[in-house]
């Protein structure tokens, strides 16, 4: 008799149950692991397990955001001036690359879900394209910032002021380094992120062209997806909180 | 638990859970965050005083629930715990950011 | 004790012979496994190697504190010891000891699954711990760190010239595998659990590991950015906790305790659903108050998130802010006495025998409470300024670390034993090992309290000689604590060959682990079971048949 909720061990005798034949094992999804009862539970397993480890990502910038939060409240001038430094097109331009990035992971599942492999294909390739696009742009960035020498450390001399509607205020450039150590360190961890994410992104992308998804079988492609919409979110926040801190001059 | 005698497909099946929107749907939600992340970029070089950083999250918590709710396709999710999981990620991300506030706002330290 | 040929208690045709320790001989189908039990046994000998290396620390620390003088090692060096003595024991030993050994084994079996939801990940953290390790064994052979296992800075990331970046990445690692163990508990109960058995059916010890894991995931990323701020701080000399430079020190402590305190917690937890476990078995009754010792471990979970800053009380943190986490932190000490009064309260009128497990059990509610209650003295901020960084916050987290996470895997490892190894433990010896822990370990560690009081340091290598009489005693309590951890290893060790065989089901206890073979086969159960009772139905079960002379041959 076969249940489906049964053991179906791969070969091994236990006592007082009957020998598993293996030609159960050619009759499954060969992506359904064996100590799932079937195909839906491992679908939600590996749903709620990608989204607990997005709530560790929260989790691990969070804690940037909390310094990032106190020294800001502290040190308003230093970061608005320090703001006022960055280049608003390069961290714009930069979130539309992450927004519309989405959209083609979105896209990239609905394909999925449709069977259409080349589709899917095309947009997982887009999407990496894209990311690149983005870390290409932050390489231009952080190359302006070197030749500024907003680069915290040795180099770094911050000579600017904080311009409050046309009044030009004196900046404690210790402060001001103190900005750009976070800047550095929050939109380095994020673009480490990214670099994760074109990989992974790039991984699926070639075991989707080569066939390995199907309309019933796409769960990496949507768990993928989750975590490069998480990145875009984390994003989503950097851009105003970083770029955006006092810009009417 | 009485189940009908299972076949090959039943091991193949999964229900969809989510109602997934048009092609149409995620362009146009991809166009609001567009236009919200100009919008916000904008409104930056507006004085509003005080509420200029309130504007500012507010417009990007808005982008982050779009996207959150749309592209993670956590509205009509059957499954109710991943609403959970999302908020408590944040409750306890906010924990973290208000008590250590407590504590700085309550003393002068520079 | 003369060991003669082994006569097993269980007729040969009901040995199972084909069980998750004989499927398979090579190294490789160890090292590459994903069955949780062999993963467990891996954690089991990794996790105890490196609580002996960490008793030797202490073994260290307790022969230099015999005489007031500095004269065993230079204080720079009994920096580093201290240090290492935290770091290995807080981060290889603790944190994994319940989840990663007695989690890992025993959870799928008591749920009713074949394995975790994520068996590669689970390998995978088993890794990530072996690096970690790695990592800081290689750290610890460079000359080591002489931070405290605290790290604060800016002593850490400006003026310590010792191996800082090392420890700080061994730790980011340990906190991964912690994640991914953690991940895969909360996907196992809610995704695996075998039909019929509902939330209110589930064991406490589920409960418990399910609220250390929701604790695993929220809190671990904060040390795991930490550690990254710290490192790139040395690294790059940025400034973000160096007042030098513009940043706050308290600021290091914040995130950093934001994530220690619940560590404590991902301690404690397991090790009170182990006694869940086993005071209705030894007690032959049902827990009293079920729902609400399984949601206060929940609550436990979730508050102890709110309390951090009561280690920040003397760090210069505000007085309101104080005020704050010393109410929160009285807050979060009343689920565990409601656990504590819930225990009691199974054990009135119960038909108690005093097996092994059972007297850890009993250790730990004595010890917990008393490292509980002093606890709630520390969280007085009056008193905390008064004995803050003396001997008695350390008597303190002994109390409550050895006296009650320790003794609650001790007790659980016994409990447990028969299931993952299919032997028994010679019960005489387990017993005699029991008492040496319970004697040497207050014999260790009251004396701190008094000596704390008095206003020893910690973290001090000289001390003035009025305090050496007490100090002595702590040091003669620790060889007697000593040998009550070697024996165990001998004994457990002599068990897997020469133990009688225990059958399914020695103790006559509840719970689905108990319901297949001891040791179980690779994917745990023949047949899925169906859950149709209640947890901890002693009522029903009937009482363990004796065991035929355990000990005798």
């Amino acid at each position: 008799m076969h249940d489906s909720r049964a053991i179906t061990s791969s070969g091994s005798t236990n006592v007082g149950s009957t020998q598993v034949m293996t030609a159960d094992h050619e009759a499954h999804n060969p992506a359904l692991l064996h100590h799932f009862a079937d195909a839906q539970q491992q679908k939600n397993a590996a749903s709620l397990g990608m989204w607990l480890f997005l709530v560790t990502e929260i989790m691990f910038f969070g804690g940037m955001f909390c310094a990032y939060l106190i020294y800001r409240l502290a040190y308003f001038n230093a970061f608005a001036a320090g703001s006022q430094q960055l280049n608003i097109w390069m961290g714009g331009i930069n979130t539309a690359v992450l927004i519309v990035s989405s959209v083609t992971v979105v896209l990239a599942v609905k394909a999925a879900e449709a069977g259409k492999r080349k589709l899917l294909t095309g947009y997982l390739v887009v999407t990496v394209l894209l990311g690149m696009t983005f870390l290409v742009i932050k390489g231009f960035e952080y190359a302006e910032k070197f030749e500024k020498h907003h680069v915290p450390g040795s180099t770094f001399n911050f000579t600017e002021k904080f311009d409050d509607n046309g009044k030009q205020i004196d900046v404690n450039p210790k402060e001001a380094e103190l900005f750009f150590s976070l800047y550095f360190v929050m939109t380095g961890m994020h673009a480490l992120h990214m670099v994760i994410g074109c990989g992974l992104f790039s991984t699926l992308a070639v075991l989707a062209w080569k066939g390995h998804f199907t309309a019933n079988y796409f769960t990496p492609i949507e768990n993928g997806g989750l975590y490069w919409h998480l990145v875009d979110i984390i994003w989503i926040y950097l851009f105003p909180l970083l770029y955006l801190i006092s810009r009417h001059t | 638990m009485a189940q009908p005698e299972p076949t090959q497909e039943d091991n193949l099946t999964v229900e969809h859970e989510h109602t997934t929107h048009s092609q149409g749907f995620y362009l146009a939600i991809g166009a609001i965050l567009l236009v919200l992340t100009v919008t916000t970029a904008v409104v930056a070089f507006i004085n509003l005083g005080p509420f200029n950083p309130v504007v500012a999250l507010l417009i990007a918590t808005i982008k982050a629930t779009l996207v959150v709710l749309f592209f993670m396709h956590v509205k009509g999710a059957s499954e109710k715990m991943t609403g959970v999981v999302v908020i408590s990620g944040f409750f306890f991300l906010a924990i973290l950011l208000t008590l250590s506030l407590a504590d700085y706002m309550t003393r002068s330290w520079r | 004790m003369a060991i003669k040929a082994a006569t097993p208690v269980i007729p040969a045709n009901q040995v199972p012979k084909l069980n998750y320790l004989t499927n398979g001989y090579t190294l490789k189908s160890w090292l590459l496994t994903t069955d949780h039990k062999r993963i467990a046994i891996l954690y089991l000998i990794s996790v105890s190697a490196f609580f002996f290396l960490g008793g030797f620390f202490a073994m260290l620390i307790r022969l230099e504190l015999l005489t007031p003088e500095g004269d065993l090692m230079q204080a720079d060096t009994y920096n580093k010891v201290f240090t290492m003595h935290g770091i290995v024991m807080v981060f290889f030993f603790l944190i994994p000891v319940v989840p990663a050994i007695l989690g890992n084994f025993v959870l799928p079996l008591m749920v009713g699954a074949k394995d975790l939801a994520f068996p590669r990940i689970n390998l995978l953290s088993w890794y990530l711990y072996i690096a970690a390790g790695v990592l800081f064994l290689h750290c610890m052979l460079s000359g080591g760190v002489d931070t405290g296992w605290t790290f604060y800075t800016p002593y850490s990331t400006a003026a310590s010239n010792t191996n800082v970046i090392e420890a700080g990445l061994a730790i980011f690692i340990a906190g991964f595998s912690s994640i991914f163990t953690g991940l895969n508990f909360i996907v196992t109960v809610h995704r695996m659990r075998a039909p019929g058995l509902t939330w209110s059916r589930l064991p406490l010890f589920i409960w418990s590991t399910y609220a250390t894991s929701l604790v695993m995931i929220l809190g671990t990323p904060v040390i795991a950015i930490t550690m990254v701020l710290v490192v790139a701080e040395r690294l790059l000399h940025l400034g973000i906790f160096d007042p030098n430079l513009g940043g706050d020190p308290v600021l290091f402590q914040h995130l950093f305790w934001f994530y220690s305190h619940p560590a404590v917690y991902i301690m404690i937890l397991p090790s009170m659903g182990v006694i869940s476990e086993i005071v209705p078995c030894f007690a032959r009754k049902r827990v009293f108050g079920y729902k609400f010792v399984a949601l206060s471990s929940v609550a436990i979970a979730v508050f102890g998130f709110l309390v951090w800053a009561h280690h920040l009380f003397v760090a210069g943190i505000s007085l309101y802010a104080a005020l704050i986490f010393s109410f929160l932190s009285f807050v979060v000490a009343v689920p565990s006495a409601i656990k504590v009064f819930n225990w009691t309260a199974t054990l009135y009128k119960g038909s108690i025998t005093y097996a092994t497990p059972m007297l850890y059990a009993f250790g730990f509610i004595g010890l917990f409470t008393i490292g509980g209650l002093t606890g709630i003295m520390l969280a007085t901020i009056g008193v905390d300024v008064h004995v803050t960084d003396t001997y008695f916050v350390i008597a303190h987290f002994h109390y409550v670390m050895v006296g009650g996470v320790l003794m609650g895997y001790l007790g659980g490892l016994h409990f447990w034993w028969p299931k993952i190894t299919g032997r028994m433990y010679p019960e005489g010896w387990a017993k005699l090992s029991a008492l040496f822990v319970f004697v040497g370990f207050n014999l260790t560690f009251f004396p701190q309290f008094i000596l704390g009081y008095l206003g020893m340091p910690r973290r001090y290598w000289q001390y003035p000689p009025e305090f050496q009489v007490l100090n002595v005693l702590s040091t003669a309590g620790a060889s007697i604590l000593a040998v009550g951890y070697l024996l165990p290893m001998i004994y457990l060790l002599w068990s897997l060959r020469y133990g009688p065989l225990a059958g399914d089901n020695p103790w006559g206890a509840a719970g689905l682990e108990w319901k297949t073979a001891s040791p179980p086969p690779t994917f745990n159960f023949d047949e899925t079971p169906v859950v149709t009772w209640e947890a901890y139905n002693y009522d029903e079960i009937p009482e363990p048949k004796e065991l035929e002379a355990p000990v005798a041959r």
